[in-house]
């Protein structure tokens, strides 16, 4: 009896939390390397429509993306409203495409390179005009595999 | 001895305990910061660049599923307004054409699809014709995957089986160029 009141008083009543940083961090670790940060500030509005048939973008290194849409309110004072072409983070013309696809592909190994596709997100509001221009010029380019950018259609 | 005693207590080892604090603050920057793009669309495979337009004239009329969709987003099917509603099980029933009727497509071989639309027309519409099209040759490949193979078509399938299916019915749809009515 003396012996386990004895052993009970010496042990150290607190739990380590000394590990539980490490648990933390490891945590932390995880969503890093998970989440993509993106690497453009949207400066056009993009709500891309819904659709059912969808395949998903594999490797995110050999996607490069384009957006199409209005720009936001804090650029309509300058951009006007008609729709318009981001490239990386600056509005841009369908004829900057070329250069812009160059300067990704120079970035991917080159076994990889007839794997990369054009990630066209489009606003479901945009009318056809600009969005034929710019296929046009990405066929003129050669740059002929796209994924045009969609939503799951809710099941109902 | 007493100063002995104090710097005793100092060599115990520093309280850890905030350090898990100090990641979790990190840890929930990250969560709110980083947004998970949804990385999903119709992939498509654009023709290559050709100066001249390719001549739809030559093929049979009956081979020919022709869509038109104007600027305000109508749809003409073979000269027949339609809902996009329907166009799915219409395209189905002009590509495989189980009754071997005289004015729908020969064989699936032989089909194909003419997508054309205005500069006006909307992406949202556009978009989902173009759903609707894709989606009923999915739903052909999954039939005939199921009948040969037992199993549904899908992209993960071996390379042979996809091939077998796609030298059945492969997908062609082109996509002439925009009539320009309805810009704005």
């Amino acid at each position: 009896m003396s012996k386990f009141s004895k052993k009970r008083g010496k042990s150290d009543p607190a739990i380590s939390t000394a590990s539980l940083p490490d648990i933390i961090f490891m945590l932390l670790f995880f969503f890093m390397v998970v989440t993509v940060l993106r690497d453009a500030e949207l400066k056009v509005r993009v709500v891309t429509p819904y659709a059912s048939e969808l395949t998903k973008l594999e490797e995110k290194s050999l996607v490069n993306y384009l957006y199409i849409g209005k720009p936001t309110k804090q650029y309509q004072a300058t951009y006007g409203t008609k729709p318009r072409l981001q490239l990386g983070d600056k509005f841009s013309e369908v004829r900057d495409i070329p250069l812009f696809l160059e300067k990704h592909k120079v970035k991917v190994p080159e076994a990889k390179r007839p794997r990369i596709t054009s990630s066209l997100r489009v606003d479901g509001e945009v009318t056809m005009g600009v969005v034929q221009d710019v296929k046009t010029q990405l066929r003129k380019t050669g740059q002929l595999r796209v994924n045009y950018s969609a939503k799951k259609t809710p099941d109902k | 001895m007493a100063r002995k005693s104090s710097r005793d207590r100092m060599s115990n080892e520093i309280n850890a305990g905030s350090m898990a604090d100090i990641a979790f603050l990190l840890l929930i920057f990250f969560l709110v910061t980083t947004t998970i793009v949804e990385d999903k669309g119709i992939l498509v495979k654009l023709p290559p660049w050709s100066e001249e337009e390719p001549d739809i004239t030559k093929l049979k009329e009956r081979n020919v599923y022709s869509v038109l969709v104007n600027a305000q987003n109508q749809l003409l099917v073979r000269e027949q307004p339609m809902r996009i509603e329907d166009l799915r099980e219409n395209a189905m029933e002009f590509i495989a054409n189980p009754q071997r009727r005289e004015d729908l497509a020969e064989k699936p071989t032989k089909a194909i699809i003419s997508l054309k639309n205005d500069r006006g027309t909307n992406y949202d519409t556009y978009l989902r014709v173009y759903n609707e099209l894709k989606g009923a040759y999915n739903e052909l490949w999954n039939q005939l995957c199921q009948r040969k193979f037992g199993i549904d078509y899908s992209e993960d399938l071996p390379l042979a089986y996809r091939k077998a299916i796609k030298e059945e019915i492969p997908f062609v749809l082109s996509e002439a160029e925009p009539t320009n009515f309805g810009e704005e």
